[in-house]
Formats: C-alpha cells, structure tokens, sequence
C-alpha cells in the first residue's frame, strides 16, 4: 500500500487511535459487564471494574432466557447457511458446468433477484407464512430464506476459476457429473463455499425485521430481538443489560475470529470479476 | 460394439456396408441426444430447488405486493377494496411520506459517504507487511459480528443522555451535553454515527479484499518513480480499486434505504418524526395498523426509488470506473 511509504510510528498512531474508536464501544459493553451494579451507576463512569465480576452473566442467564435465545439464533442461521451452500452449490454448478436452454434467460433472472429489496416482498411473505400456520416456528424463520443469488454467484466464479483441463481429464476418464461435482468441484472450492458460509451465517445471525415480525412468543425470539428484553427488565442496571449483549455477541465475534480470512479473500471475487 | 465386430462373418470388409454404418451413426448420435437430454434434465435438477424458493418466497410475494397495492385490506390482510392507484395516490400526496423520504436521503448522505471513506482509510493504513497487523485488521473488522440489535443497546447506553458515556466525555472537553437520540435536531446524527460503525467491519473487509487484488509491483514502480505517498494512493490505489469502490456505494446505498432496525430500538421514528424513514414508515403502515394495502403500496415506490438510483449509478458513475 502506498500510505506504507509514511513513517512507522506515524502508522501505528494513526491505527491505535482508530482501534480505540472502534473497538471503544465493544471495550466499554466488555468493562461494564464485568462491574457491579453500584459500580455501573456512579457518575462519572469508570472506565474499568474494581474487580471482576462474573455474576452478572449467571444472573442475566436466570432474568431472561438468553440460552434459548442464542440457540434459536443457532439452529436458525445454521440451516439458513447449509441451505444457501447447498441450493446455491447446485445452482451454482449448473450455471458454471452444464449447457440447457434457457440458461441465459434463468442467469439474468437470478441476477434480477438481487435488485429486489426485501421489504417489497415481506408484507406477502408474512401473510404466506400467516396462513401456513408457521408463525413462531423454525420453518417460517428459515424457509424463506434458503435460496441466495448472491451465493450462487460468488460460487459460479469459484467454479468458473477452478483448472478446466481437470474436469475435461475426468470426462474422458468417464466421471459422471454427479461425481464431478461431489468428489472434485466441491472440495476443490472449499475456500469460496467457506466465503459464503461465514457472510449467509452472520447475516442471518444478525437478521432483525424478519423474527421481528413472525415470532411473538417468548421461546422462538432470536438473540435480535430477544435483546430487547434486556431493555424491559432491566432498564437500569447496564452491567446487566450489556453482559446480556456480550453473550449474545460471543457466537458472531467467534465466527468472525476463524473466518475473517475467508471472508477478505472471498467477498469480492463473487461480486466484482464477473 | 463389441457384439457387433463377433457377428460380423470373416469375410467382410473392413469398412463395415453401408447400412451397418448409418445405424451405428444414428446410435450413436441416440446416445448423445441422451447425455444432452440427461444434461439438461441434471441442469433443472440443480436449479430447482432455488428457484422453487424463488418462486414461492420472491417472485410470487412480488406479484402479490403489486395486487395488493391496488386494494384497501382489512386488519387479516384479505383485500376488501378495489382502490386502483388510491393508495399510490394517498402516499404522494400525505407529508408524512416525503418527510420520510428526506429523512432517508438525509440519512444515505449521513451514512454512505463516511462510512465508505472510514473504510477506505483504515483498509490503506493495514495493508502493509508490519506486526502486529492482523489484530488491528481483526478490529477493524470486529463491528461486522454487531448486529443492530446487540449495536442498538449498546449505543443506547452511551448515548443516554444524563450517565451516558459520550456526554462524559464531551463534558471533559469542556462542552455541554447532547441529547442524542430525543432532541430532533440531533437524533437522525446519532442514529447515522451508530450505523456507520456497525457497517464499517462489512465495508472495511471489502476495502481491504480490493487493496490486497492490486498487484504489489505496481507499487513498487511507482516509488522507484519517486511518487509520494498520497500521490500513489489517489493516482495509483484509488483508480485500481474503483471496481471496488463502485461495489461498495451501491450496496451501501441499498442499504441505506433499508435501515430499520437501529430506528426501531433507539428512536421509533422519533423525535417529531425527525428519524422515520420509508421503511420505518412501511412497518407502520403494515404491521402497526394493518394497512397492508397501503404498506405494499409504499414498499413499491421503495423499489422503484432504489432502481432508479442503481440504474442511475451505472450509468453515470460507473464510466469512471476502471475495470481491469
């Protein structure tokens, strides 16, 4: 990079000061989760606990069911994320792979599905779901969301970049298409499907509208909207209310920490060397 | 095949007569006609489940928000009026819609464009090869694991406006307090501040995807050339990464129209609408009164507000774009 050309020390004062910012507000929801009660409410705000305080986390465990919130957000975003691999995978492979008519035509329709916004066609999804009887169930959190353009694009380049002479070795060697893309596209991508594993995983971990509208009992509620809660029961205890929002960061900082490396790699490659 | 050669009497040429050599043509031309035929049945086989979900859950709802945005409904979402265009022409016409439009625009204004310069600065500041920059790439980073809701209280909190953090702060800096989310001047800012950092981890990764694809002799010519640090950034970078630049605005500006959940949980639309933007407003409509008709309605002039803005960004900012 070119700001590389400035004076070291100059670069690392530039970056410790906007990592503080940055991560300021994390540093702050990890301090006061760890105070007492007391400690949280002074004035001035201290910035770092006397001791540390590992009671509020049990205690915001036994106040709201933050467990089954967390888990309703897991089994959620984790078949959302197997389902996108899978249905995008498969579209992904045809689209890369196999000649059909059409193929054109049904390519620019995926693509065309990517400009919708979401909000244009919640309304009749809600009433979709509604009158399937799926309100505050699994089915109608994941379902609606387990096909991807995006994900079928970011895999179609992944295939599309993988070695041709390959596939035409296996042909002639008699690989049917089906073991093809069991034995050789799929673990020779594994870096692009991992791309789309984290980003479809932290976008739904991170989904708000959707649960918002279609859970109302307590027990299918996801973290997002779970969290909410806090505000309720707990309004004035902020050791509290963010040792809630930190366990429910945990799972999304975890992914994050093991897959940034996929995602820097990955991100752009679907989306911009059409 | 091998049959074929066992029957064949010794005595036969060795170009096989003419009728054997049609039919063995035409098996074989069967037999490819088959594999294009198991080919193309594979290909819909591979495609169908996406667009099954597609169809149930994307083009059909799409159809049936334009249906319904002709129709007044009732609290059930049966449709129980024709209206025509009466609801486009409700929503053109009421304030409260171009109030919220303003607000969205204010807030794309707010958001984009900072949010996409942060990025950009703390993308070119770690990449390079000194230690240590994997943990300040890693917190930098860190705000796309926040999601609105965890990001929503935890700026709550700061924001509050007697014990909150930022008034402390601002108080030892010798200035007054703020009051962030309730006073109208003020609450669209600090929704706009909350979003740009819980999108700076998202743009920030694509930021440093795009520096990390310009090849490093490139920067290698252009300091044996004597060129300057910000010279080569604005000259060299920014040029090279233009694709990815492109990229980014117009997802951001998708984005942008869509924020709700930050709006939802900080300021329901508040202060004297100051933060209620169209989807807020849709949500309102839709699922607040049960006017579904006229939430379809608003939901479509959104579409049509974000696919005049795409086209018109392809068109007009994409040709300085430089595509490699």
């Amino acid at each position: 990079m070119s700001l590389r050309l400035l004076p070291k020390s100059f670069i690392y004062l530039l970056l410790l000061v906007g990592a503080l910012a940055v991560a300021f507000p994390l540093l702050y929801t990890l301090s006061t989760s760890l105070m007492t009660e007391a400690e949280s409410a002074v004035y001035p705000p201290p910035l770092l606990p006397e001791t540390i305080n590992l009671a509020n986390f049990l205690k915001v465990i036994e106040t709201i069911p933050v467990l089954r919130f967390i888990a309703n957000s897991a089994i959620v975003s984790c078949a959302i994320m197997i389902g996108q691999v899978l249905t995008s995978a498969l579209a992904a492979y045809a689209f890369a792979f196999l000649r059909f008519p059409g193929k054109t035509l049904l390519f620019s329709l995926f693509l065309a599905t990517m400009m919708v916004p979401w909000e244009v066609i919640m309304i009749p999804n809600y009433l979709t779901i509604r009158s399937l009887n799926w309100l505050d169930s699994y089915q109608g959190l994941i379902v609606p969301f387990l096909a991807t353009a995006f994900g079928t694009f970011l895999l179609r380049q992944t295939f599309l970049s993988l070695p041709k002479e390959l596939f035409e070795a296996a042909r002639v060697d008699g690989c049917g298409h089906v073991r093809t893309f069991l034995s050789m596209v799929l673990p020779l991508s594994v870096p692009g499907l991992a791309t789309l594993g984290v980003y479809s995983f932290l976008n739904n971990w991170n989904m708000y509208l959707w649960p918002l509208l279609t859970t109302n009992r307590e027990e299918m509620r996801t973290v997002q909207i779970g969290i909410g809660m806090l505000q309720f029961e707990e309004m004035n205890s902020w050791n509290l209310i963010l040792s809630g929002v930190l366990l429910m960061l945990l799972p999304s900082l975890l992914l994050l920490a093991l897959g940034l490396k996929p995602l820097v790699r990955g991100i752009t490659a679907g989306a911009l060397k059409g | 095949m091998e049959k074929e050669f066992t029957l064949s009497p010794p005595s036969t040429p060795i170009t096989p007569p003419a009728n054997e050599m049609e039919s063995a043509r035409e098996r074989k031309r069967t037999s490819i006609r088959k594999i294009r035929r198991r080919e193309i049945t594979l290909a819909y086989a591979c495609l169908a489940p996406s667009l099954l979900l597609f169809g149930a859950f994307l083009f059909y709802p799409l159809l049936k928000s334009v249906y319904l945005s002709l129709f007044l409904t009732d609290p059930q979402g049966r449709v129980a009026e024709f209206v025509g265009f009466g609801n486009f022409k409700d929503i053109l016409s009421s304030d409260m819609f171009y109030k919220s439009f303003g607000n969205t625009l204010m807030f794309m204004l707010l958001t984009v464009p900072t949010g996409i310069a942060a990025a950009l600065f703390f993308a070119a500041l770690t990449h390079n090869k000194l230690t240590g920059m994997k943990i300040f790439r890693f917190i930098f980073s860190l705000p796309m694991a926040v999601s609105v809701g965890t990001g929503s209280m935890i700026w709550m909190i700061l924001y509050h406006p007697t014990l909150g953090m930022l008034n402390y702060m601002l108080s030892l800096a010798g200035l007054g307090p703020v009051q962030w989310l309730t006073d109208p001047k003020w609450a669209m800012i600090s929704i706009a501040i909350m979003t740009v950092w819980m999108n700076l981890g998202f743009n920030y990764i694509l930021m440093l995807s795009g520096i990390q694809g310009v090849s490093e002799d490139i920067y290698d010519s252009a300091r044996i050339d004597g060129s300057g640090p910000l010279r080569t950034f604005f000259r060299i970078t920014m040029p090279l990464i233009s694709p990815t630049l492109f990229f980014t605005l117009v997802v951001s500006i998708i984005g942008a129209f869509q924020a709700f959940g930050q709006i939802n949980i900080l300021t329901k639309g508040g202060p004297m609408n100051s933060t209620n933007v169209i989807v807020y407003n849709i949500y309102q409509d839709a699922f607040i009164n049960f006017r579904f008709g006229i939430g379809s309605a608003q939901a479509l002039i959104l579409f049509v507000i974000i696919l005049t803005l795409t086209l018109l960004q392809f068109k007009f900012v994409e040709r300085r774009v430089h595509y490699q």
